[in-house]
């Protein structure tokens, strides 16, 4: 949504996202993923259906997995926003990632960044989850290309190589 | 030099670490200065003539850049094999979401209140939406007989089979339509500038389909015209002809307004507006012997292709050919047809009318099987196509391949025989039953018959100054793995380490054309072509003497350098050639089909829920030969993601249309597969080998759409006992099916299955 026709609506919401304290000017029922992908040019975030079935535009707020495409950007006034372009200061992305890119969990990759950040949000509530956690966990994010198998992998293993460590 | 072996191993996928990181650039991602957004004006007319437009006086119309078939300074039509369908209707519309007129706006907000701001006048036409309705010609909407496109294969002489047959067994079957459903919605940017002029960056599987399109919609000529893919997030056929469509939308747009605009759809629009699996029905009539054999038959195979041509011919053809599963046929008569109806055009998804015209055949064994009283296991090994033996189309095989044994091994996998005896005890109480159930099937890679000849592809690889390669193809990567495997072959084939190898981003400027990204031609066709061309650098380097046939990657750079600085640019190209003993009659559809099949045998377990009527697949065994695995992690990717879809396909996906309009264009109320609802996909591989592949390879990425659907349906009737002949099976349509069954048993029907 471009939002210039409601200027005299807009409004300044401060956050953080991946660390770093910004500020936006934006009509506060904007929504979070096109504030990300527009305003802040994070285009890691990706929009599959808009009504929150999908789960591609999926970032972490407050530590909380939710869908960007719900979520009304004054909502995450002084919030915490994760996306998949936080790559190295959260200690589970980099390990995700690489599982992913191994294990064959990204094909057209563009469920991927959402994926991802619910295999981040499951780790950190769960862990050393079972298979049944892992299913559960990323049942929110659909992916039409692998069938999932190898996305469980990738998650299964990244659990097991940091239980390890 | 020594001997490394890439193909066959697990690289990193070429462009992977920008899609786990989220670099990875979709159209979407990108921004161009002063661009505009685009959107469109459909019809919501079935079928009519438009007889008036009217355009809102609440919105300031000034602001927009608007664009009507009048716009266009070509020709009004999709350019793909008919030219039937227009870029954007004129005077009459022959199906909802019809495009109509295009418009644009700096402002996404104000183009969506413009679209609602568009109304339309139409003079009703009496519209067709059903085959049956189609076959009755009382309304005729398309030809002179509602017909695309037919076919007609006969095999020895059926006429004679009927009157030795121990039993006639006959069925009806219908598959539904099914949406590609990829993440990534239909998308596009185009940009016009007088001197260089259309360029397009876009979701896509084909630029040259595209380039085609855009020549003969703007009437410009080839060097005017380019086209460039972004990454592309899925596609599964949906991207094969529908980017041309979108694509010309945003050409328009941009030739008119002087400005690049984007049009990129939203879910509900791109699940209404563009194709879908083309929904069948299919007709077996089948003589077969006291014990079981297939003595001949006549098969009827129909599809919906909408209300234009599109490729409904092409998807027809594949559906014929593999009408007649991997059996052998002493004789038969196949009669295929693709009807008009007032729908968005079908079009191509994965498998491209095969998973339609096997679920018939396998779904018909069963049947068979039934009627003559043996196992669904012993009617499929009496009748295997065996190696010279020939298909429907008189295709000798010529490969060593048995199907026998790969079906042993299939059961072996499963327990396929402990857990029927199982199943047949336990399912004796409770509400929850369970069902075990196979499907044997093939899968033809490349273009049918003489198709690959008319593709005449061309494939490029190109080495630098700095000893590195890059492969130049414009077959595409969207989630398959192109980038990967044709960089993977190219390495082998010169010796390289894989790091050295890339591959250029598909721009026809720069790419030749290797052809569409299809028909699971790329890995087998494209890739033999890299195979040589990469050859082809190696030799040059080589009878020049700047190389010998020995070498260190640090040496090829040498001579690499050397050669570049006395004689220029280093590419070698290769072009297709059809092996000599092809032989293909497209008048008769007859001879050598394909070059390869791929054969597989699935195994599907089900519990069928008795008070929900859900059915679950609780485990699935897929086994196939597909030549020489390239990448056994891509390779199973393929499959595990396909046999995903296909049970989407079997049990969950259901288009609902009202008067040819999907009425259910959402995420939320047409269900595809998610991660609770899928069984452990177990994937096994055969490994013959392929002559005319690259190092051994066929197709691949079609072939695990064909087997799950009959697979699953025939657990759902080991479970109930209960005959299925239509999918998707949703809890409703189970629902209905065992009602039906209760009340035929209360009339005490004649005929019953030994099931």
């Amino acid at each position: 949504m471009n939002a210039s026709q409601q200027t005299s609506a807009k409004c300044e919401i401060s956050f953080t996202v991946n660390g770093d304290a910004t500020k936006v000017l934006a009509h506060p029922m904007e929504r979070l993923l096109d504030v990300l992908r527009n305003d802040l040019k994070l285009t890691g975030t990706k929009e599959g259906c808009g009504e929150g079935e999908c789960g591609s535009c999926s970032v972490l707020l407050d530590g909380m997995l939710v869908n960007s495409c719900l979520v009304p950007v004054a909502q995450v006034s002084g919030a915490n926003v994760v996306t998949i372009e936080e790559i190295s200061a959260h200690a589970l992305m980099k390990p995700l990632q690489e599982a992913f890119l191994e294990c064959g969990g990204a094909q057209c990759g563009i469920c991927t960044p959402g994926m991802i950040l619910a295999a981040v949000h499951l780790l950190e509530k769960k862990p050393e989850p079972a298979l049944a956690d892992i299913r559960e966990g990323l049942a929110g994010n659909l992916c039409r290309c692998t069938g999932y198998m190898q996305i469980f992998e990738a998650v299964a293993k990244t659990a097991r190589q940091r239980v390890r460590k | 030099m020594t001997v490394r072996h890439i193909v066959g191993t697990a690289v990193p996928r070429k462009e992977g670490w920008d899609k786990v990181t989220g670099a990875a650039r979709y159209v979407d991602d990108m921004v161009l200065p002063g661009m505009l957004y685009g959107a469109t004006v459909r019809s919501n007319a079935a079928r009519g003539k438009i007889r008036k437009i009217s355009f809102d006086s609440s919105v300031d119309w000034n602001e927009f850049v608007i664009v009507t078939a009048k716009d266009i300074t070509g020709k009004n039509c999709i350019a793909l094999i008919l030219d039937d369908q227009p870029c954007l209707a004129a005077e009459t519309v022959n199906h909802p979401e019809e495009p109509i007129l295009l418009l644009a706006h700096a402002d996404r907000h104000k183009l969506r209140k413009a679209v609602e701001a568009v109304s339309i006048e139409y003079e009703a036409l009496p519209s067709v939406h059903t085959i049956e309705e189609s076959e009755q010609k009382s309304t005729i909407i398309w030809g002179t007989d509602n017909t695309f496109k037919s076919y007609l294969v006969e095999k020895g002489n059926v006429d004679a089979v009927w009157k030795e047959a121990a039993h006639i067994v006959e069925g009806e079957y219908f598959t539904g339509a099914q949406e590609q459903l990829y993440i990534e919605n239909n998308g596009v940017i185009a940009a016009f500038d007088p001197e260089s002029g259309v360029t397009v960056w876009g979701s896509l599987q084909c630029p040259f389909y595209v380039h085609k399109a855009l020549m003969a919609l703007c009437g410009l000529p080839e060097d005017k015209i380019r086209v460039v893919q972004m990454e592309t997030g899925g596609a599964f056929g949906g991207k094969e002809e529908y980017p041309s469509m979108i694509a010309g939308h945003a050409a328009l747009l941009a030739i008119k307004s002087g400005k690049p605009v984007k049009i990129v759809y939203d879910r509900m629009e791109d699940m209404a507006a563009t194709t879908k699996r083309h929904p069948s029905r299919t007709r077996h009539r089948i003589a077969v012997s006291k014990d079981g054999k297939i003595l001949g038959g006549e098969i009827e195979f129909t599809i919906d292709g909408g209300a234009y041509a599109t490729l409904s011919s092409v998807v027809l053809s594949r559906g014929t050919i593999h009408a007649g599963g991997p059996y052998f046929w002493p004789s038969v008569r196949i009669r295929t047809k693709a009807v008009a109806t007032n729908t968005p055009p079908h079009g191509a998804f994965r498998g491209f009318g095969a998973p339609q015209s096997l679920f018939a055949m396998e779904r018909h064994m069963d049947r068979i099987a039934q009627v003559v009283g043996i196992s669904p296991i012993e009617i499929r090994r009496r009748n295997f196509l065996k190696p010279n033996q020939t298909t429907t189309t008189e295709q000798t095989i010529r490969e060593n391949i048995d199907l026998d044994r790969l079906l042993s091994r299939a059961l072996e996998l499963s327990d396929y025989d402990a857990k029927k005896k199982r199943f047949a005890e336990e399912n004796e109480h409770g509400m929850c039953k369970k069902g075990i159930g196979i499907a044997a099937f093939l899968h033809g890679a490349g273009f049918t018959g003489s198709g690959e000849r008319y593709l005449n592809s061309l494939v490029g690889v190109e080495a630098s100054v700095d000893g590195n390669v890059r492969v130049l193809v414009s077959s595409a990567e969207f989630g398959q793995g192109t980038n990967t495997v044709l960089c993977q072959i190219a390495a082998e084939a010169l010796g390289l380490p894989y790091e050295n190898v890339a591959i250029a981003q598909p721009d026809t400027t720069v790419v030749p054309n290797s052809g569409p990204t299809v028909a699971s031609r790329t890995a087998m066709i494209v890739g033999k072509l890299v195979q040589s061309a990469a050859e082809g650098i190696k030799q040059t380097l080589t009878k020049i003497g700047v190389l010998k046939d020995d070498y260190t990657a640090e040496q090829f750079r040498a001579a690499c350098g050397e050669y570049i600085a006395g004689h220029g640019a280093l590419k070698s190209y290769a072009r297709y050639e059809a092996p000599g003993d092809v032989y293909w009659d497209d008048e008769k559809y007859r001879g050598e089909a394909y070059a390869a099949f791929a054969w597989a045998v699935y195994v599907a377990e089900v519990t069928v829920d008795l008070t929900t009527y859900g059915v679950t697949v609780n485990d699935f065994v897929a086994l196939q030969e597909v030549g020489r695995v390239l990448h056994p992690v891509l390779a199973e990717g393929q499959i595990t993601g396909g046999v995903a879809q296909a049970i989407g396909f079997a049990l969950y996906e259901k288009v609902v249309w009202q008067n040819g309009r999907m009425i259910n264009n959402q995420m939320t109320n047409y269900i595809m597969p998610s991660s609770v609802d899928l069984p452990p996909i177990r994937v096994f591989f055969e490994e013959l080998g392929n002559v005319h592949g690259a190092h051994g390879a066929k197709g691949i990425g079609e072939l695990p759409m064909d087997g799950p659907a009959p697979a699953i349906i025939s657990a759902v009737e080991d479970a109930t006992g209960v005959r299925i002949r239509a999918i998707p099976l949703l809890p409703e349509d189970l629902f209905e099916a065992l009602r039906h069954e209760a009340i035929e048993q209360d009339v005490s029907s004649p005929v019953r299955g030994t099931a």
